[in-house]
């Protein structure tokens, strides 16, 4: 019994070296595997891990560059960068977006706006890793607050960055136009080399226009990170080269003044510089504060403003076209004394109206009686039509055409205003093209007053002024007056051909004529001549949004709903003899505008000049 | 065999020279020395897995001090005593882990601690990592090697009922841990090759079920995660990516000491618990791994010494058990950092940051040290 009770432990040892063998067996195997695993990844694959883990590790992250500044002419700053703390995520970080932000706003107050905006921003393009921000514009407490409680905020950063301000706001908006965050359109045409780290892009004016030379470039830093993107030690660095400043020719002051007598009509101011064709103001009103697009426009403003019937967005000095009007009438005039079709003492008896041969139609003059005898100054004066309507006639379209387009109407010359609007100045193919229809000879008959066809911007108006009141001289007209960077400077475009008189003294007789319209006594701006320390020289123009009764005066006979009512232009340069200003002005639904466009002139002129001489 | 001849006939002539002290003491020299080069080991890597925190490695060493405490007092009892308590031992681990849904705390997700108020908080499946093998050792002992199988179907019971209860807690990494100390056990008492083919032919069978049924969606994310860590890279595949990364940047020779850039930027997550593997790779290299694996295996060597020369079946098949699991230990970790197991909390033994498995697994050694040098 005791040998087989041996025989059995024996035997049971003898089973258990054999399970153990096996066992052993497999842990050779398992450790074959992993020591085969270590291999692997260690020795055969080493050199794809180092590469990965230093990519891991080193970081090239992008410095963005300080967007350049905008002066005026007097070197008051237009656009500055101020700092200004974001409150972003980046939700490759967070453990749970939704409850992270539930728990950041426990901490500070966050609109439903803020987060429907986040959330909106979540869901459309982006770059991985990319803060999207949740809450500009922190205060000092709420920096402190999210300071404090970082550690449970994984995920959320708050982040100092420059921001575009604009220290003018609603006076500026159209002109320098805005930055706006980088949309998804925008990020997919720009070099994204150039706009790492930048998150503003220039929408739309000076911005836009100048967006490439403010923006500068990028620099970099080569960084040590943890896996929580904590920078722990910067390796290498180049400095971002920042954005060219931009000195304008715009006049601050004249600027705010236009905008403030201009008041809260809606309408349009542009001056320039003859001398130099420097943009000295370009108002459209009403405006908007673009300091909102930087930080976020409140969608229910924005929807307001947006759908307004005033149009606040729209910028009327160069997008908004309208009739000329009278105000055409000198352009036409000088052309039709130099090219030999009347002269100076070609005499009209204007008694209300005009017919054209063969043609029923009557073409009234907007005085129901008539101006009598009228040469080209009294008519320029006078702002007769009948005069203007038989010049026409006897000019044809195409003499028309090309005179304005001389001066600059259907086209855009000015080199860097942004997403101008060329106006129409009309020909025969245009209209055939445009409406289906032959141009007739009433075409070129209304034509003559700057009603018809033919459309021009505020802008167009100004700088068609401004080679009026330069007898032909054309500079290129732009808003740049200086930069420190050169190759803006040297980029800047030829203006047109100077217009070549036949005869050079027509210039002079019809700057007089012009000056006549606020000088003479029977002149329709002699109310805004008064008293004037200078000579000056300006044509008005009332365009007719639609056709109704009148008086003799040319007065609607009934109310007119505001909407219906006249757009009041006045055009302008002062003084006479080396003109420093030349302006347009338009008020939209204005009435004439000899009676509400030329006291507006009169009073920018009287600032502007009044401010030179002071300085 | 005849390696395995010479085994045998050596536990009759032990020729360790100190052997009158080390036996007076009850401490097996070989696998205490493998022991303290592991956790000599593992704290020189935890102070370069924390960045240099002194007070981390102090920590830890307490923990190792009172784990040696507890080997030390555990070797002290003869085998028997574990034999004696061993039903009671496992009754009162099914006890605390059927109380650990009512009673237990919970945290990450999970209930599987138990607090004893003012006390301390504790896993009861830790208890089990010995109970289990200790009851099927005995269990198995007693009714003979190799097992009936009506005794086998006991056993699976004794098996099945505490990972049931681990599984449902849900710690599916215990779980499996724990099952394989008692899966060990009945192979070790002889389970005939036809069944462990069956078996294992069965259970791969029942992966699907398993997988449909039994496993939560974190953990099928992580077995998914496993054969593609880029498909996630900043989730569940993010661990894995990282801690292959560090391990395969480590190259022969590693980055130096303390250099490991995915280690100390903070890129390896849990660097100085379940992933400190990663760190040795990074920094010292295949060679590293290689003398860190080596020290595995000589404690390993020497535990399945200990369970060959066990003087009875109790002790060979428990030692032999101990010893396998501990190795599995150590096999699921590396494998998990070094990308070829799912990620499952476990530990690399001995190394890793951590409080009660240090614990369990030197009372573990503490048996094996009881088995190697009470006298039969």
């Amino acid at each position: 019994m005791l040998n087989t009770s041996l025989d059995n432990r024996e035997q049971e040892r003898r089973l258990f070296l054999n399970r153990m063998t096996a066992a052993a067996v497999f842990v050779c195997l398992m450790l074959l595997i992993l020591v085969a695993r270590l291999f692997y990844l260690q020795i055969i694959e080493n050199e794809q891990h180092v590469a990965r883990s230093e990519n891991n590790r080193l970081e090239v992250l992008p410095i963005a560059p300080t967007r350049g500044l905008i002066y005026d002419r007097n070197g008051d700053l237009l656009a500055r960068n101020q700092p200004s703390y974001t409150l972003s995520v980046v939700v490759e970080r967070a453990q749970n977006v939704d409850a992270l932000i539930e728990e950041v706003s426990t901490m500070v107050d966050i609109s439903d706006e803020q987060k429907e905006r986040f959330f909106q921003r979540l869901k459309s393009y982006r770059r991985p890793f990319e803060p999207i921000p949740l809450k500009l514009n922190l205060n000092e407490r709420e920096i402190a607050i999210l300071a404090a409680n970082r550690v449970f905020l994984e995920g959320v950063q708050v982040q100092a960055e420059l921001i575009r301000h604009y220290p003018y706001g609603d006076t500026f908006a159209h002109v320098l136009g805005y930055v706006g965050r980088i949309n998804e359109e925008e990020l997919r045409s720009v070099d994204l080399g150039r706009y790492a780290g930048t998150r503003y892009i220039g929408k739309q004016g000076v911005e836009r226009q100048y967006e490439s030379a403010l923006l500068g470039s990028p620099g970099f830093q080569r960084v040590e990170t943890n896996a929580r993107g904590r920078i722990i030690s910067v390796m290498e660095r180049q400095p971002p080269q920042p954005g060219a400043n931009l000195h304008l020719y715009l006049d601050r002051r004249l600027q705010q003044k236009a905008v403030e007598l201009l008041g809260d009509r809606r309408g349009a101011i542009v001056a320039i510089e003859p001398e130099t064709g420097g943009i000295l103001a370009m108002v459209s009103q009403p405006g908007f504060n673009p300091n909102l697009y930087v930080s976020g426009f409140p969608l229910e403003l924005y929807n307001q403003l947006r759908d307004s019937p005033d149009k606040p967005f729209l910028n009327r000095a160069i997008r908004g076209q309208y009739p000329a009007a009278s105000t055409i009438k000198p352009f036409i005039g000088i052309a039709g004394v130099d090219q030999g079709f009347v002269t100076w003492d070609y005499t009209i008896n204007d008694r209300g109206w005009f017919q054209l041969p063969n043609d029923d139609r009557i073409y009234r003059d907007w005085l129901r009686g008539g101006h009598g005898e009228v040469n080209m100054t009294t008519a320029i004066a006078q702002s007769c039509d009948v005069y203007f309507y038989e010049l026409a006639y006897k000019m044809k379209l195409e003499s028309i055409h090309d005179t304005l387009d001389q001066f600059g109407f259907g086209r855009v010359t000015a080199a860097d205003v942004y997403n101008s609007e060329p106006g129409i100045n009309p020909t025969r193919d245009w209209k055939k093209n445009r409406h289906g229809f032959a141009w007739y000879a009433g075409d070129t008959v209304n034509l003559s007053i700057g009603q018809g066809y033919m459309l021009t911007t505020p802008m167009q108006l100004a700088i068609a002024t401004a080679v009026m009141a330069n007898k032909g001289h054309w500079v290129t007209p732009r808003l740049l007056r200086y930069s420190n960077d050169n190759q803006l400077m040297d980029n800047i475009p030829e203006p047109p051909a100077d217009i070549e008189l036949n005869d050079p003294t027509n210039w002079d007789r019809m700057h007089q004529a012009m000056h006549e319209v606020v000088q003479s006594n029977r002149g329709t701006a002699r109310g805004s001549g008064l008293s004037a320390s200078y000579d000056w020289a300006g044509k008005s123009g009332t365009a007719q949004v639609i056709a109704i009764e009148r008086d003799d005066d040319g007065n609607p006979i009934e109310d007119v709903p505001e909407r219906f009512q006249d757009h009041a232009w006045f055009n302008a340069f002062a003084p006479l003899e080396n003109p420093k200003i030349a302006v347009a002005v338009l008020v939209e639904n204005g009435g004439g505008g000899s009676g509400v466009a030329a006291p507006i002139v009169r009073q920018l002129f009287d600032y502007y000049l009044g401010l030179e001489s002071n300085s | 065999m005849s390696l395995m001849d010479s085994v045998r006939l050596s536990p009759d002539h032990r020729m360790d020279r100190p052997r009158s002290l080390w036996l007076r003491v009850h401490l097996d020299p070989y696998l205490f020395f493998g022991l303290l080069l592991i956790c000599g080991c593992g704290l020189f890597i935890l102070f370069s897995a924390t960045g240099g925190n002194w007070n981390v490695v102090l920590r830890q060493m307490v923990r190792l001090a009172v784990g040696f405490g507890v080997l030390f007092v555990v070797a002290q009892f003869d085998p028997n005593f574990f034999q004696r308590w061993s039903l009671g031992l496992f009754l009162v681990g099914v006890a605390l882990l059927a109380a650990v849904p009512v009673l237990g705390t919970h945290a990450m997700g999970a209930q599987r601690w138990l607090t004893i108020p003012g006390l301390f908080r504790f896993q009861p499946a830790e208890i089990m990592k010995l109970a289990l093998p200790i009851m099927l050792a005995w269990y198995l002992s007693r009714y003979g090697v190799p097992p009936k199988y009506r005794h086998l179907f006991v056993s699976v019971i004794l098996l099945a009922t505490p990972v049931v209860l681990i599984v449902e807690q849900p710690d599916l990494g215990t779980a499996l841990l724990i099952a394989a100390s008692g899966v060990f056990v009945i192979f070790l008492a002889g389970l005939s090759w036809k069944l462990i083919l069956a078996l294992t032919t069965l259970s791969i069978g029942m992966m699907p079920v398993l997988w449909i049924y039994v496993m939560r969606d974190y953990q099928r994310q992580r077995v998914l995660t496993l054969f593609n860590p880029e498909s996630d890279p900043l989730g569940a595949g993010w661990n894995t990516i990282q801690s292959i990364t560090a391990i395969g940047s480590g190259g022969l020779q590693g980055k130096g000491y303390m250099l490991g850039t995915q280690s100390q930027l903070d890129f390896l997550p849990e660097s100085h618990t379940d992933f400190i593997v990663a760190v040795l790779g990074e920094e010292l290299g295949f060679v590293g791994m290689l003398l860190l694996l080596a020290a595995y295996v000589w404690v390993l060597m020497r535990g399945m010494l200990i369970a060959v020369r066990g003087r009875d079946n109790f002790c060979r098949l428990l030692a032999g058990s101990l010893t396998l699991t501990f190795f599995i230990y150590v096999f699921v970790n590396v494998g998990m950092v070094c990308g070829i197991l799912p990620v499952v909390g476990v530990p690399l033994p001995l190394v890793s940051y951590g409080g009660t498995s240090i614990v369990t697994l030197l009372a573990g050694f503490g048996v094996l040290m009881s088995i190697s040098t009470h006298p039969r």
